[in-house]
């Protein structure tokens, strides 16, 4: 199953500097377990420990089909073949 | 250095001046790989403060598919300060996530909404490190004419 992953510059470092890559899974968090086995450490940059769970991190954004995970079930979120995924850091600050 | 036109600088000062006291943001976006700051897109601080910035995440995706669509990247990425000088603080520092953009500071502390002038800085910010640069406020096109009469001189040779 092929999900296009659009990758942020700032995480192009872990992909060869691809702007997009294929990873494949049936949910969020098996899309990133993909991910990270193809591109190593890229998980981490996505993915903190909160109260003993896996949960994105807080100025991380993910986007399926143009929907923010945050309001579509987070790491659970459900794929299918031909969904596009946008990662996109948060603009934010002091 | 960054280099910006007057008017793209008065507009992001006008931006900050008119959200004093909170904090405002926005990008300027200009052609992948120019360098060039055109298109000032002002952005709503989703947090509302005059001490935090945020996009918000729906149109932070919206203006990146916009500037994709159009070849377009974030040359600068702008937010004020209120009460502080406009130096990046330690959130800015982290959370900065475009390596390749020029972070505009502006500090409205001393004015707020009136007129008057304001702090305006740039700096690069790249793995929590903050390296400020020159402004150039000009119109002037970045190609400078003495460096083409040397390559067109070093052709005739």
């Amino acid at each position: 199953m092929a999900i296009e992953v659009r990758i942020p510059t700032i995480l192009r470092t872990y992909t060869n500097g691809e702007k997009s890559v294929e990873a494949s899974g049936s949910t969020l968090i098996e899309l990133i377990d993909d991910l990270e086995a193809k591109h190593p450490g890229i998980k981490d940059r996505l993915i903190e420990a909160k109260d003993g769970q896996s949960d994105l991190r807080r100025f991380v954004n993910l986007y399926v089909n143009d929907e923010d995970v945050r309001f579509t079930g987070g790491l659970g979120t459900e794929l299918s073949d031909g969904d596009q995924v946008v990662v996109l850091p948060a603009v934010a600050g002091g | 250095m960054l280099t910006i036109s007057p008017a793209i600088r008065d507009a992001i000062v006008a931006h900050a001046k008119r959200d004093h006291p909170d904090e405002a943001c926005g990008i300027v976006a200009g052609p992948e790989g120019s360098d060039r700051a055109e298109r000032v897109v002002e952005m709503v601080n989703a947090a509302g403060s005059p001490t935090f910035y945020e996009f918000d995440s729906g149109e932070l995706l919206a203006l990146y598919k916009q500037m994709w669509a159009d070849d377009e990247e974030p040359v600068v990425i702008y937010h004020s300060h209120t009460a502080t000088q406009a130096y990046p603080s330690r959130t800015d520092i982290g959370l900065a996530g475009e390596p390749g953009a020029h972070y505009v500071l502006v500090s409205t502390r001393a004015h707020g909404n009136s007129e008057g002038p304001v702090e305006f800085r740039s700096y690069r910010i790249i793995d929590g490190a903050v390296t400020e640069e020159e402004v150039q406020v000009t119109d002037t096109v970045t190609d400078e004419p003495a460096h083409q009469m040397n390559e067109q001189t070093s052709e005739s040779e």
